[in-house]
């Protein structure tokens, strides 16, 4: 296929100014990403200045087939790494023709949350550790596992090297690069505890930006899976039985809690927190009750806990942070399919904005 | 995949000052090494400069799930062969806590928690300073077929023919697993790792590579470096690395890592007479280095298959039966170096380099146990 490949990788800042923007969007199940592209006649790197757009809501359950049209408002622009030069990918989220956010459209409450100036002055900054796991095509089983068996017991795979250890680095390492060439502010990978397993973790990123980049993180990451051959999915408990589930833990700080005198306004955050458990839960991911039953480093879904440095809790505050006495804490109860919108803005809403 | 080799091979100077650094540390085994990888804002080349780390201690059985936090502290930098670029390999110390003062818990014990940092405190001391010792690490390994275990090029469910062809050898019916053992010395020599050489081994499927000169705990930091870019070449190549010092039994070489050593005093004139010395106080300790020279040797050190036995105590010019040899051109100058043959190649360098350096130059002569 050299052809091709030299096709796909053409250089066309030679013979003209035109970029192709890839516009991405979230289609209706809340966690199917979708995209399609046109090409603009010059380089853009504001996104109020590029064009609107509008898709077949019908196709993707958003709209009814006689009134069928979503409007795409662009909303956030980093480099496409696949087709590189000048060419951009577009996060997107979804209005009727009137201007009003589709139902399925999350960003719009969170960012109405995140320019509340109580929120704004707090910059919010958060820090998401999603986790996924990578499956054979066709019959879906987890990448290195043999067909018709198990692999053996957890224990040598977490942060492991090796053939019989870790599965699809490849996909992993070039998810790394190719997130920092988009521009995303991507500040590090791992190989998880379940074989098949790993995580990248987004941050730390100020208030909506984080929902922003972990969606196109997660778009440029199934994109490679989609050339490397594999599923990636994002259930959080693939595998049930002794087998780790997957998360999306969300570190998260405010400004007060980051300067001197921080660890009792993160306490007290943590306290509002606890207060509004079965309302997060409700937010946090479906299926969460398959992965949070108290074993496998979680918290019962049920009880809501925190401690220092205790991967069992709810909310985990890292030693350095008690240390130091300012720092950050980590919610460690979203599924890895929640959507970063709703958890960060939920974040925020419960610990600067709700009274008891 | 030609778009994902692409990706991989991203050169993101163009478009950042990001670099990602890649930290390895060994787990609770005392042989998985691990690695995780963050983003840095630039380019580093101290390792004092680099930020410390945690991991979760509970998935490597180094921490309770309660208190898992395990500090990663950065002791030597490499450049990254994966990811070429400005990106590096970190090798790491784990240790429990911020460490804060000289590394000693409430109770004046210093903290256990990892080989490097005992190794440290010997090579820090003065007299063994100013001997400036020097290591050579001939660590041998085996290839194995991923899923079954038996060693590369072997027929499944049988054997090739007896050991005699292989040492050195070249062909598709006696060298097996060129790729990776090639890939493997660019990659280190990369990385600035002071790779030293490379030959296949006696049994087929079985490699040596040799890290040194390498002066005091560098020996540790590379030779663990080196293992590690290993296996992630093993890994590309979907085969098994392993450094079990006799892999199949019967009548198959076993794998070691035999140690070569001098210090500043050896390499002088005069210096076979130090070399002697310090093989007798090798000997009076045997027993407490061949209980830190890796799991499993027994099986190893036989007396056959070019071994001395574990339970004996042996040297001589030119003698690869002995448990130390000296070279003959050392014999001849009258100074040089030795080669402790008895570790497996399993062993842990940080322990053993720093072991041959306690006993020979710390150790009394007429002490059997001896002690810093």
């Amino acid at each position: 296929m050299a052809l091709l490949t030299d096709l796909l990788n053409l250089d066309l800042s030679g013979s003209t100014e035109k970029i192709i923007a890839e516009y991405i969007w979230i289609g209706g199940s809340g966690m199917d990403l979708r995209s399609k592209a046109r090409t603009l006649p010059g380089p853009v790197s504001d996104p109020s200045k590029l064009p609107k757009w509008n898709y077949d809501g019908s196709s993707t359950g958003q709209a009814p087939g006689e009134d069928s049209e979503v409007i795409l408002y662009p909303q956030a622009i980093f480099k496409d790494p696949f087709r590189r030069g000048n060419n951009i990918l577009v996060m997107c989220d979804c209005y009727t023709p009137a201007g009003e956010p589709i139902p399925t459209n999350k960003r719009n409450a969170a960012a109405k949350i995140f320019s509340n100036p109580a929120v704004a002055a707090e910059e919010p900054w958060y820090g998401i550790e999603q986790e996924y796991t990578l499956l054979q095509k066709d019959i879906n089983w987890p990448l290195g596992w043999p067909v018709g068996g198990f692999p053996g017991p957890q224990g040598p795979y977490y942060c492991s090297i090796g053939a019989e250890k870790s599965f699809g680095r490849d996909i992993v390492d070039s998810h790394y690069k190719a997130c920092l060439f988009a521009g995303i502010n991507i500040s590090g990978i791992n190989g998880e505890v379940m074989p098949g397993q790993w995580e990248f973790q987004v941050g730390p990123s100020v208030g909506i930006s984080a929902g922003d980049q972990v969606w196109v993180a997660r778009y440029i990451l199934e994109r490679i899976t989609e050339i490397a051959g594999v599923v990636v999915t994002f259930d959080p408990k693939p595998i049930p039985g002794d087998w780790n589930g997957a998360g999306a833990h969300t570190n998260y700080s405010t400004e007060s809690m980051r300067k001197d005198g921080g660890f009792e306004v993160i306490v007290a955050a943590v306290e509002k927190l606890k207060l509004r458990h079965k309302e997060h839960i409700a937010a946090y991911g479906e299926g969460n009750e398959r992965r949070l039953t108290g074993k496998h480093e979680t918290a019962d879904i049920h009880t809501f806990s925190w401690g220092v440095a205790n991967r069992g809790a709810s909310i985990r505050v890292g030693r350095e942070t008690e240390q130091n006495g300012k720092g950050y804490f980590e919610d460690r109860r979203p599924a890895s399919n929640m959507d970063p919108y709703v958890v960060t803005a939920m974040i925020a809403d419960t610990t600067l904005l709700w009274k008891p | 995949m030609s778009l994902l080799t692409d990706l991989l091979n991203l050169d993101l100077s163009d478009c950042t000052g990001k670099i990602i650094a890649e930290y390895i540390w060994v787990g609770g085994t005392g042989m998985d090494v691990r690695s995780k990888a963050r983003t840095l804002p630039g380019p580093v080349d101290d390792p004092s400069k680099l930020p410390n780390w945690n991991f979760d201690g509970s998935s490597t059985g180094q921490a309770t799930g309660d208190d898992s936090e395990v500090i990663l502290r950065p002791q030597a930098i490499f450049r990254d062969p994966f990811r070429k670029g400005n990106n590096i390999l970190v090798k790491s110390i784990t240790s429990f806590r911020q460490v804060i003062c000289d590394c000693y818990s409430p109770t004046g014990e210093p903290i256990p928690s990892n080989k490097r940092y005992n190794a440290e405190r010997i090579f820090s001391h003065p007299d063994v300073k100013a001997e400036e010792p020097w290591y050579g690490i001939e660590q041998e390994y085996t290839l194995l077929q991923k899923d079954t275990n038996w060693p590369i090029g072997w027929p499944l469910g049988g054997y090739p023919g007896p050991q005699g062809p292989y040492y050195c050898a070249a062909g598709a019916d006696k060298s097996y697993g060129r790729d990776i053992v090639d890939a493997h010395y660019k990659a280190c020599l990369y990385a600035g790792i002071n790779i030293g050489g490379i030959n296949a081994e006696v049994m087929p499927g079985q490699w040596e590579f040799q890290v040194g000169p390498s002066v005091g705990i560098a020996a540790g930091d590379q030779l663990w470096a080196a293992r590690y870019i290993l296996e992630r070449i093993t890994e590309i190549a979907g085969v098994v690395v392993s450094f079990d010092p006799k892999p199949i039994p019967g009548e198959w070489n076993g794998a070691g890592a035999h140690v070569n050593y001098s210090t500043k005093s050896m390499r002088s004139e005069g210096g076979y007479e130090l070399i002697k010395k310090a093989i007798k106080k090798l000997e009076a300790r045997h027993m407490e280095h061949i209980a830190a020279y890796g799991e499993g040797n027994e099986r190893r050190l036989t007396g056959r298959h070019e071994t001395a036995d574990i339970n004996t105590f042996t040297w001589g010019v030119a003698n690869r039966g002995a448990s130390v040899r000296v070279g003959r051109d050392t014999e001849k100058e009258g100074k040089g170096y030795f080669e402790d043959r008895r570790p497996s190649s399993n062993m842990d360098p940080y322990v053993v380099t720093s072991m041959i350096a306690e006993t020979t130059v710390l150790c009394n002569s007429n002490l059997s146990n001896g002690s810093k």
